[in-house]
């Protein structure tokens, strides 16, 4: 892609940009107010705990993007911890547990993007069922945080790959990292990718210019349900248990982190490099509010409700003066 | 003309929708290396066999032979595949991708499931430039007019090796250049033997490029005819099967019986809209706004109405300064607007006629004084009949009327309002002979009883024929105000925009 | 009846055959101590807070917007009124002062939508993350309980020997059939959602009619909180209205409102939210165990809709159903 090099930077990377902008004002305005702040392991830390976050906002940005929502990442993400702690303490093989938690996520989604596409109810609906759904299963399946003493999950769970310097990361950021290389392909190098942007720029007219418009919605939701899987596998490495009531309200920050990047919601605009800004933003403003220490924890939604109303200013003033 | 066996044969197509009979018993046959018109009113069932043809809707009975052998097309990809591409009346392409995408997208180059962009643009700007358009074909669509939108829309059609072009009124929204842009092209895939099924509502490019046509009244074939053996007013007749008497009755010139005056614009402007210019109105006067698309005279309608900002001028009503800045100012001035694009920025499709007709009147008395329902039945039912609205039903959902019914409401929402300056966009469009008629007769009525119009139209005859006086646009500029006297006509309007005013 | 109701009508109906079969004095109601006593009786007073939150989500979907944060507006009045009781404040001035925030924090829904032109989802998706930090901020992240007999009266006080909740619920609900139906606001609703740029060339003020109805679903979410504090007497910033917006949501599309706004339907309004407040009285009475509850809502949920989706019906009943096609249009193919 060219359209950096360009002297004049195109109109449709501008809320990418303010969005990177912004993530270094606040970068380096941390650095200057808190003592240790300023350093490349902050960031690093900024990615190893939300490494799972960000897997599923890639799903979410599939999604939003064919103008459709999910609403049920976070559940999917709470049912794929327990599936995974119950599967792993019946004594089953971590590879085979994690087959069939990926398997379950995929076909869960795959069965919204069917009620969506093939019954026409609203992803907004469809998805709020679905959250119900994976919800509910999770508590059927058990009311109590269960534990994963896996070797090969804790080993996931404990590992540190070192960058040199000292710096490290955790394998759980390498597989985000693959899945957001991975996306960023298929969105922008394949046919499946540009339909999915051709679905959010008008459905109606992608179906009359003879695209696979079916496919691509089962598809958007299939990998959205793939993703907040593996989140939840990711989550599972983290937090070394399963429990209901896990990542509850992520679906929450998923969008607003899809937002905060960019995103129109309506569908058919955004990047992926602005949905993996919006995630370290709002890590970056829970890793501020542990280093100021004495702010309780609702300051964190006050904050990101805040941030999320300044983005969406910013970028509103931004569009309307370039028209 | 060689008498080859049709590319494409429909014989005894069949459609309904619940309450419909859309098509009836419909043949149709297409030559290859023929231009070949589908022609009827509004509502005759051409775009709904377009639609059965491509796939889009199946048929309810009926066969459809392409080539010889019979098709049934599941999807519009399907009728692709099989060589019948089609451009739609509306620009059906996504206003977010690139030009190259566009026009590729679904058939671009690609190499182990990778998209090759740059074999993409290049062929993307060789389909262009066989169009005679040179563009950036990384640009997003957005970025051009609808005429050059449409024309990338063609471009696309032409990507497949088509046998069959499907052109669905693909020139309502081109000037007088890009249609002779278009025909060059039509005639050029005519000659590689590609059979091209055109629709239009303009008779002068039917009787231009096509060799044949079959004529749809009410879902049903009236037969087929070489263009050259069926006389304009023939055709009409066919379309419309009714008397041409009344039609002709229009030709004669309301007299202009106009007295003082009621708004004066004077360098009235708005950047990027159109050029200062100054317009006055009088009452009881029609005043014509003739140009092609994009001259501005949708731009002068929306500044007088307050649909736009002014950034420059000042308009006096009754030689008193306004400032119209929103609609509502308007129309507290007494003006009122039926826009250019009905469906769009005029009506409520999912209200009923009823609620569409009184809107307007509502939102001026505020949602806290609701007009009792006993005068919103009799203002409405007073104005369908007076507009012989169809069906006269008031509590029929507007997006159930066809498109000339559909304008009738949206006159009938100003009516009633009583207006003393009433701005007329393009009211004809897209309408039936029949409506269109009315639609006229309505104008040279209100006129006569002390209106003001405004009378903006695409068709010359139709503004010389209403108008007391034509201002005429060009570039987003008035260039010049003629009165309409018996030397002027439709020749001089062109000239005048040819020569931009100076003469 | 209204075609569109004719399903979660049935499904309704349904639920409540069910309690009668496991519960058979389900449907009876009697009088003790002059109040009215009854598992129906019990439905529509917990229901009360849903009706009025999913009466308010109503109008604003009918404008083809949605508001996310009236969840977070549920817990911020109940906090606010909570706070000012302990702090002595009279009864009437603490719920006024706690409805008049919730009217200003709705009005501010609606100036973001109407005059900055956010998209409505986003827009109220920014009161619901910070709004359920500032009902914790209020509370201290405490749960603030309140003895005022005073308080009580409003979520579980009897008047004419009803619940006095259930009153309140009627109450709103007439004012907004009032509204909307005898004048003329719902005629200008429909028509800014069914077509806003087209309302705006009729002369429409788009701008007061969304900030009005965003402010009056505020208002509906105020008077809930209050009601739901006062039932349970305390406010707990944290749980109380969660997730609310979500089953209000629901209520409006069981009801047969499209989410892409346009045409509204009250009386469905009300009937969904009856059926999601039966379902989950269904649970307890029929003795499934309550962890299942969500497994069950979805069940129904996915059925109402699909029951209602013309292309379920379609395809599941081919025979019995008109074909399914696009209403009829003339040549012009409506333009998105």
């Amino acid at each position: 892609m060219t359209a950096l090099t360009g002297a004049v930077v195109p109109r449709k990377y501008l809320p990418v940009l303010v969005t990177a902008g912004l993530f270094v004002a606040m970068f380096i305005a941390g650095g200057a107010r808190y003592e240790g702040f300023f350093s490349t392991q902050v960031v690093l830390n900024v990615f190893i705990d939300n490494a799972f976050l960000l897997v599923v906002a890639v799903g979410m940005t599939f999604v939003i993007l064919t103008g459709g929502i999910d609403l049920s990442v976070g559940s999917v993400v709470a049912l794929a911890t327990m599936v995974a702690a119950v599967l792993l303490n019946a004594g089953w093989p971590p590879l085979a547990v994690i087959v069939v938690v990926l398997l379950i996520g995929a076909g869960l989604g795959l069965g919204m993007g069917c009620m969506i596409h093939f019954f026409e109810i609203q992803p907004f609906i469809a998805t709020l069922a679905g959250m119900f759904l994976a919800r509910g299963l999770c508590y059927t399946i058990g009311t109590d945080s269960i534990p994963i003493t896996d070797p090969a999950f804790t080993a996931a769970a404990q590992t540190q790959i070192g960058l040199g310097g000292g710096l490290w990361i955790s394998p759980s950021v390498l597989i985000a990292v693959a899945v957001v290389a991975i996306a960023a392909y298929v969105l922008h190098q394949t046919r499946f990718g540009r339909t999915v942007y051709a679905t959010g720029g008008n459905e109606q007219s992608a179906r009359l210019m003879g695209l696979p418009v079916a496919r691509t919605k089962l598809g958007v939701y299939t990998i959205s349900g793939f993703c907040s899987a593996l989140g939840g596998l990711l989550l599972a490495f983290y937090m070394l248990s399963g429990y209901g009531l896990h990542a509850v309200g992520l679906e929450l920050d998923a969008i607003a982190a899809v937002v905060i990047g960019g995103t129109l919601l309506t569908g058919g605009s955004g990047f992926l490099i602005g949905t993996v800004l919006g995630v370290l933003i709002l890590g970056l403003i829970q890793t501020v509010i542990s280093f100021q220490g004495t702010l309780s924890s609702w300051w964190t939604k006050i904050f990101v409700g805040l941030l999320l109303g300044v983005f969406i200013l910013l970028q509103r003033v931004i569009t309307t003066r370039k028209k | 003309m060689t008498s080859a066996a049709p590319i494409l044969q429909l014989t005894g197509i069949g459609k309904q929708f619940p309450g419909v009979t859309a098509l009836d018993d419909v043949d149709l046959r297409v030559l290859p290396g023929e231009v070949h018109a589908l022609m009827g009113e509004n509502g005759a069932g051409k775009s709904t066999l377009i639609k059965v043809l491509t796939g889009v809707h199946p048929a309810d009975s009926g066969t459809i032979l392409l080539d010889g052998r019979e098709v049934s097309f599941a999807s519009p990809l399907e009728a692709q595949n099989a060589g019948i591409s089609t451009v739609y009346q509306e620009v059906n392409l996504c206003p977010n991708l690139s030009v190259a995408e566009n026009i590729l997208l679904g058939r671009e180059p690609r190499r182990f499931g990778r998209i090759q962009w740059k074999p993409m643009r290049r062929r993307a700007a060789e389909r262009l430039a066989a169009l005679d358009l040179d563009l950036d074909v990384t640009a997003p669509l957005s970025q051009y007019s609808l005429a050059i939108q449409q024309m990338v829309a063609i471009a696309r059609a032409l990507e497949v090796q088509a046998r069959v072009l499907v052109l669905d009124e693909p020139t309502s929204s081109l000037d007088t250049g890009e249609v002779e842009q278009l025909f060059k092209v039509m005639r050029n895939l005519k000659d590689q033997g590609v059979a091209i099924l055109f629709v239009s509502h303009f008779l002068d490019q039917v009787y231009e490029i096509a060799d044949r046509m079959t004529i749809l009244r009410n879902g049903r074939r009236e037969g087929d005819y070489p263009t050259g053996e069926l006389g304009q007013v023939e055709l009409i007749a066919k379309m419309i099967g009714r008397d041409l008497a009344e039609l002709e009755r229009l030709e004669e010139r309301p007299p202009a019986r106009t007295t003082g005056t009621l708004l004066q614009a004077d360098q009235l402007g708005r950047t990027g809209g159109i050029e200062p210019f100054s317009l006055t109105i009088r009452e009881g006067e029609v005043v014509g706004l003739a140009g092609l698309l994009g001259s501005g005279r949708t731009e002068v309608a929306r500044l007088l109405f307050g649909a736009d900002h002014a950034t420059g001028g000042s308009v006096t009503i009754d030689g008193t300064p306004v400032s119209l800045r929103t609609p509502q100012i308007a129309m507290t001035h007494k003006i009122a607007f039926c826009p250019e694009d009905r469906k769009a920025d005029g009506l409520i499709p999912d209200l009923t006629v009823r609620e569409n007709v009184v809107l307007a009147l509502q939102a001026r008395r505020g949602w806290t004084r609701p007009l009792p329902r006993e005068q919103q039945a009799q203002l409405v039912d007073r104005y369908i009949k007076a507009l012989k609205i169809s069906p006269a039903d008031p509590e029929q959902l507007v997006r159930n009327l066809s498109g000339g019914n559909q304008q009738k409401v949206l006159l009938a929402r100003w009516l009633i309002l009583e207006p003393r300056l009433l701005i007329l966009d393009e009211p004809t469009r897209g309408i039936d002979v029949g409506a269109k008629a009315e639609i006229q007769r309505l104008v040279a009525e209100l006129s006569d009883g002390g209106m003001a119009v405004l009378f903006i139209s695409a068709e010359l005859e139709e503004v010389l024929r209403l108008s007391h006086k034509v201002g005429v646009l060009r570039d987003r500029k008035l260039i010049a105000e003629l009165p309409n006297d018996d030397t002027l006509t439709t020749e001089v309007l062109m000239q005048t925009i040819a020569s931009g005013g100076r003469s | 009846m209204n075609r569109r109701l004719l399903w979660p009508a049935v499904v309704l109906a349904l639920l409540l055959l069910l309690n009668l079969f496991f519960t058979p004095g389900f449907l009876s109601i009697e009088v003790k101590d002059g109040h009215f006593y009854g598992s129906l009786i019990d439905i529509l007073r917990f229901g009360a807070p849903l009706v009025l939150v999913s009466l308010g989500m109503t109008l604003v979907i009918a404008t083809g917007g949605i508001d996310l944060s009236v969840g977070s507006v549920v817990a911020i009045s109940g906090a606010l009124a909570c706070l000012a009781i302990s702090q002595g404040t009279g009864v009437l001035a603490a719920v006024a002062l706690a409805v008049a925030v919730a009217l200003v924090l709705g009005a501010f829904n609606g100036f973001l939508v109407a005059v900055i032109g956010i998209q409505p989802i986003v827009a109220t998706l920014i009161l619901m993350v910070a709004g359920r930090g500032l009902a914790q901020l209020i509370t201290d992240g405490q749960i603030i309980t309140v003895t005022d007999a005073g308080f009580k009266v409003i979520g579980g006080g009897y008047l004419f020997m009803l619940p006095f909740g259930i009153l309140l619920a009627l109450v709103v609900l007439a004012a907004t059939v009032f509204l909307t139906r005898r004048l003329a606001l719902g005629l200008l609703i429909e028509s800014v959602g069914g077509n806003a740029e087209a309302s705006r060339l009729a002369g429409l003020r788009s701008r007061g009619i969304l900030i009005t109805v965003y402010a009056f679903a505020a208002l509906c979410a105020g008077i809930a909180g209050v009601m739901v504090a006062s039932n349970v007497s305390s406010a707990d910033g944290n749980n109380a209205g969660l997730w609310i917006e979500l089953d209000a949501i629901l209520a409006v599309v069981i009801g047969g409102t499209l989410l892409t706004g346009g045409r509204f339907s009250l009386g469905g309004t009300v009937l969904g939210a009856l059926v999601i407040q039966t379902l989950t009285t269904t649970i307890y009475s029929i003795g499934v165990p309550p962890e299942t509850t969500l497994l069950f809502k979805a069940l129904v949920v996915a059925a109402v809709c699909l029951l209602q989706s013309a292309a379920f019906r379609a395809r599941a009943f081919p025979r019995r159903e008109r074909p399914v096609t696009q209403p009829v249009q003339d040549t012009t193919e409506v333009a998105r």
